[in-house]
């Protein structure tokens, strides 16, 4: 396959991992922007939700429900699930904590460990498949001008599914929806209020503690969604949340933290280079380079690229 | 109205107020003074809940506010203009105003009411309601702040040094407000550092010195009590 085509396949799959991205991130992202507490378990709530997938459609096709019925269950009940179990550690965890950053880390380092070991004894250490609703190949077209002008052909190889597609697709339609969700509905509004100023928000008859529980649920919903989503094509594995863990930082670092824009934007770039150099060179560079942003990220421009300068 | 009995609060191990008594009537203006330190704020953020009374009782009518969780002081009847205006600056006017209503009354058509009230009490901020609060001026922020607390539709209204920094004319209008609620029969609970102020309007003075109450003074014991007044602030 000649260069072009293979800069646009190597585009697809980044587009597909910055989709995911995206969403896991704007999880994180969410989570610190309104509470200003780091959620070190995040990964987890990401792979919790993969597993979690695999067992509810290893339920429901016991059921004799279809690959396409048991993948929308899927994607209602996991991130349900996994926002359920990671409002109940807010409450019982972090509230006790009076939320304090430092303790929170501490803390949620434990719940990582609970969750991923308890997902070892519970699920198995194999990588297990989810079957996807839809996985159609789709030939790629590519255009070359030869002696006969400008041509449009379909390159062996160049193609992708419509399962990745359809990945990009409904992330983008997640990601504009938490938008509109957070600008435009009340609950947004009390979310950006709590934020701005947790303490006003009280003496405004807002239930802190009771916001955060939600927020901290929902940033955990987005990571397990991003996991239902992934698992069609990565498997569901009990140690998948530590790479995803690790790019959700890289990503909110260079993006700003709490910024929905900048996460979007990081998780984009992020993404497409790290797709682009794993198939160019190696994984293991794109994740080197990713690292290294980072590292500038913070010594040139510590609030990140869309993030507000702290006075 | 608001009677506060043997208040004792602070932050963590630190004792700010120590057995504080105080007591503002509906349709008054009570001016609560003190130095810098003298525990003024804090005293307002326990009635609001925001600092953990340690001890005491905080009565507003029958409800000892002390009792209810935070949250729950502001639907109790309590509007707060805290000190500095602490508006949720990335926020519009609109918006702003919105989260003062979300404690107030509870149906649409209320609430559409209580909003075009503030907005016919303060004209100005019906001219930036799309605007986001950290641009409005200093005068505009205050009006905005006073009328995310009146959106409550309170008993008590506590405003923290509402003047602060503000231009003359901004102080009128702010005064003008305060007399206006207190005519309607709100108890005003006012922190305030200027003399003028007290002297042309308080029904009440209350004076804190390091934590603890150290005068009272009622209407007609202002004027002739000046002198001691001024000694308690060191002006």
């Amino acid at each position: 396959m000649d260069f072009g085509p293979y800069l646009m396949l190597a585009m697809l799959e980044g587009a597909v991992l910055a989709a995911v991205l995206a969403l896991m991130a704007s999880g994180l992202s969410l989570v610190f922007g309104v509470m200003r507490v780091v959620n070190v378990a995040h990964g987890e709530f990401y792979m919790l939700g993969a597993v979690m997938a695999w067992v509810v459609t290893q339920f429901m096709a016991g059921l004799g429900g279809g690959a396409a019925v048991n993948f929308i269950a899927a994607a209602v009940l996991a991130p349900l699930i996994v926002g359920t179990i990671a409002a109940a550690a807010d409450i019982t965890i972090l509230k006790r904590l009076d939320y304090d950053p430092e303790r929170v880390i501490v803390a949620t380092i434990g719940v990582l460990y609970i969750i991923q070991q308890a997902s070892l004894m519970g699920y198995g250490p194999d990588a297990k498949p989810v079957i996807a609703p839809f996985n159609s190949r789709i030939a790629l077209p590519w255009f070359e001008f030869g002696e006969e002008g400008f041509q449009i052909y379909f390159p062996w190889g160049l193609s992708t599914t419509s399962y990745k597609l359809f990945v990009i697709v409904a992330a983008v339609v997640l990601l504009f929806a938490l938008r509109l969700f957070m600008t435009r509905s009340r609950a947004g509004l009390i979310m950006r209020a709590t934020q701005l100023d947790g303490e006003m928000a009280t003496a405004f008859g807002i239930p802190v503690e009771r916001v955060y529980a939600i927020v901290f649920g929902a940033g955990a919903a987005l990571a397990a969604l991003a996991g239902v989503l992934i698992v069609p094509i990565q498997q569901a594995h009990y140690l998948m949340g530590g790479d995803a863990l690790l790019l959700s930082f890289i990503v909110v670092i260079i993006g700003g933290l709490g910024s929905l824009a900048g996460t979007v934007v990081a998780a984009v770039i992020i993404g497409m280079s790290d797709g682009i150099i794993s198939v160019f060179f190696t994984p293991t560079l794109a994740k080197i380079i990713a690292t290294l942003a980072v590292a500038l990220v913070l010594v040139f421009r510590p609030q990140g690229l869309f993030g507000v300068k702290s006075r | 109205m608001l009677k506060i009995e043997g208040l004792t609060a602070g932050y963590g191990q630190a004792v700010i107020l120590r057995d504080v008594a105080l007591t503002a009537e509906a349709g008054e203006i009570t001016v609560l003074m003190g130095r810098n330190g003298a525990g003024k704020t804090t005293l307002m953020k326990s009635i609001m809940g925001l600092v953990k009374a340690q001890s005491g009782r905080i009565c507003l009518g029958e409800t000892d506010l002390a009792q209810l969780p935070p949250h729950k002081v502001p639907g109790s009847g309590v509007g707060y203009v805290p000190q500095g205006r602490r508006l949720f600056s990335e926020l519009t006017v609109a918006q702003n105003i919105e989260i003062g209503l979300g404690a107030g009354p509870k149906d649409p058509a209320s609430r559409r009411e209580t909003r075009d009230e503030m907005l016919e009490l303060f004209p100005r901020l019906a001219e930036r309601m799309n605007q986001r609060a950290g641009t409005l001026s200093g005068g505009e922020q205050q009006m905005l702040a006073t009328a995310r607390a009146l959106c409550l539709k309170p008993q008590l209204l506590l405003l923290d040094e509402p003047t602060e920094g503000l231009q003359p004319s901004m102080i009128e209008a702010i005064r003008q407000v305060m007399l206006q609620m207190r005519d309607r029969g709100l108890a005003v609970l006012l922190v305030e550092q200027r003399i003028d102020a007290v002297l042309d309007f308080a029904d009440r003075v209350s004076v804190l010195e390091m934590g603890r109450n150290a005068e009272d003074f009622t209407r007609a014991e202002i004027a002739p009590g000046e002198a001691r007044l001024r000694a308690h602030l060191g002006v």
